[in-house]
């Protein structure tokens, strides 16, 4: 019990360790690094030396919508496979014949998405 | 040794291996590479160019650290930082030996894995942040990359959570050792049954570590610098340093998951104890292997379309890796007990 508090501490310890490294690094480099004068041309967007069009966040086709929502759902639900497979080698058949089952559905939904194409680039 | 003072030598060691390796690995990286374009690499700057790299972080360092007027100045800031700290953070769970690691955490694979998956969140940010379109398309693609990719690499490791029975990836490495007949060593690359989840997880790991038949977040050839095309200086320095690390973390993993971690096959578990120094060494060694492997892929062929990625992802890798775990429950649940007559 000791050690899995040790062990979760850890983990925020290294989150702000990491924050700290980073603001660090940023601020030396800072200091170390020579300033220029900024004129009107340097501190545009670089688009291979030709003055940007228009706004920097142009509206596209983001072709990968459906697969993202796709995404979602079976991301989690290789998350629930998770502890499954765990404690998986301490039972008997039974289990086997549950997951069948759970990775049926699975199957059948991407079968169905797939049929009804959802997984085409558009 | 007090516990606090523990996780700051954890902290500190990790930092340090993780700033030797992006030093290194850049090295080894335009080394591998140019043998492999049948060119020398860097020569220059010391001998064999070996202090190439400490130049360039010098150079870095002392950049001026530019922004462009119209970038969304907070989220340029933050993208580094959401790069840099989860590929920080994925160091945590990885067993260097039975002893030395800086966690032991029952989902320490799904917390790596975690770890990894938020990376690509923060090179979106930093695509999109920049105000430059070369930048926002990379931070798209990047986005993309990951939905083809996190799925099957979730679902390739599962047979061998299933197979050792625990998600501790010090419990896995626990899991192969010893030997099939005392012959072949029982790394779970040995077992036939895994040589397919084998292959999707090579794949995923590839799209994960954004090496080059799936880099096209980057795609210098097309995007410029993709989403890094604003960014200079140290910034830029840490997300490069983050995509090293993560290079070396995912070969890390797949070395725990399917050569047996820092064990050496037919070497009795007394050695480890006696010379400490073995099992880390081993491991890194076995993990640079891998390192070297991905660049041979990278130095060889050319760069996807991404819709064939996520064609390869969703129609490809999902469905084998599905096939896999059903495949690896019946044999291990039905079949091999038809052999030794343990029907539970």
């Amino acid at each position: 019990m000791e050690t899995v508090a040790m062990d979760h501490l850890a983990i925020g310890a290294f989150v702000l360790f990491g924050i700290a490294f980073v603001v660090l690094v940023v601020w030396v480099s800072n200091l170390l690094s020579p300033k220029g004068v900024d004129t009107p041309d340097r501190l545009e967007p670089y688009e291979c030396g030709s003055e940007p069009v228009g706004p920097p966040w142009v509206q596209f086709r983001v072709g990968y919508y459906v697969y993202a929502l796709l995404f979602v759902v079976f991301d989690i639900e290789t998350v629930f496979l998770y502890p499954w497979a765990v404690v998986y080698g301490q039972m008997g058949v039974f289990i086997l014949v549950e997951m069948v089952i759970f990775i049926t559905i699975l199957a059948a939904g991407l079968g169905y998405a797939w049929k009804e194409g959802a997984l085409r680039w558009r | 040794m007090s516990p606090a003072l523990a996780t700051i030598v954890k902290l500190l060691s990790i930092i340090a291996l993780m700033l030797t390796n992006g030093v290194f690995m850049i090295y080894l990286l335009r080394k591998v590479l140019g043998h492999l374009h049948i060119r020398l690499g860097p020569m220059h700057v010391g001998p064999h160019g070996l202090l190439q790299t400490m130049n360039d972080v010098i150079k870095l360092l002392t950049k001026e650290d530019l922004t462009p007027r119209i970038a969304d100045k907070a989220l340029f800031y933050l993208a580094p930082m959401i790069v840099f700290v989860p590929s920080f953070m994925a160091y945590l769970a990885l067993p260097f030996s039975d002893t030395l690691k800086a966690t032991s955490l029952e989902t320490g694979l799904l917390f790596t894995f975690a770890a990894l998956s938020v990376v690509p969140i923060g090179i979106l940010l930093a695509g999109w942040s920049s105000g430059n379109k070369w930048g926002l398309l990379g931070g798209m693609r990047s986005a993309a990359m990951q939905i083809a990719y996190e799925v099957p690499l979730l679902l390739s490791v599962l047979p061998i959570v299933m197979i050792s029975g625990t998600a501790d990836l010090g419990g896995i490495v626990d899991a192969q050792a010893g030997t099939w007949l005392a012959v072949v060593p029982r790394w779970f690359i040995t077992n036939p049954l895994l040589w397919p989840t084998f292959i999707i997880f090579v794949i995923s790991s590839l799209i994960e570590a954004n090496q080059t038949p799936f880099d096209m977040s980057e795609g210098e050839s097309e995007l410029v610098g993709g989403f890094g095309t604003d960014y200079s200086a140290m910034k830029f320095g840490l997300v490069y340093l983050s995509e090293f690390s993560n290079t070396f973390v995912i070969s890390a993993l797949g070395v725990t998951l399917f050569f047996g971690g820092w064990l050496v096959p037919w070497l009795p578990m007394s050695w480890y104890d006696a010379v400490p120094v073995l099992a880390p060494t081993v491991f890194i060694l076995k993990t640079y292997l891998g390192i070297v492997l991905m660049w041979w892929i990278r130095g060889t062929y050319p760069r996807v379309r991404i819709d064939q990625l996520m064609d390869l992802g969703w129609k490809r890798l999902i469905p084998a890796a599905l096939v896999m775990i059903v495949l690896t429950g019946v044999v291990d649940k039905l079949i091999v007990p038809l052999f030794t007559g343990a029907v539970s």
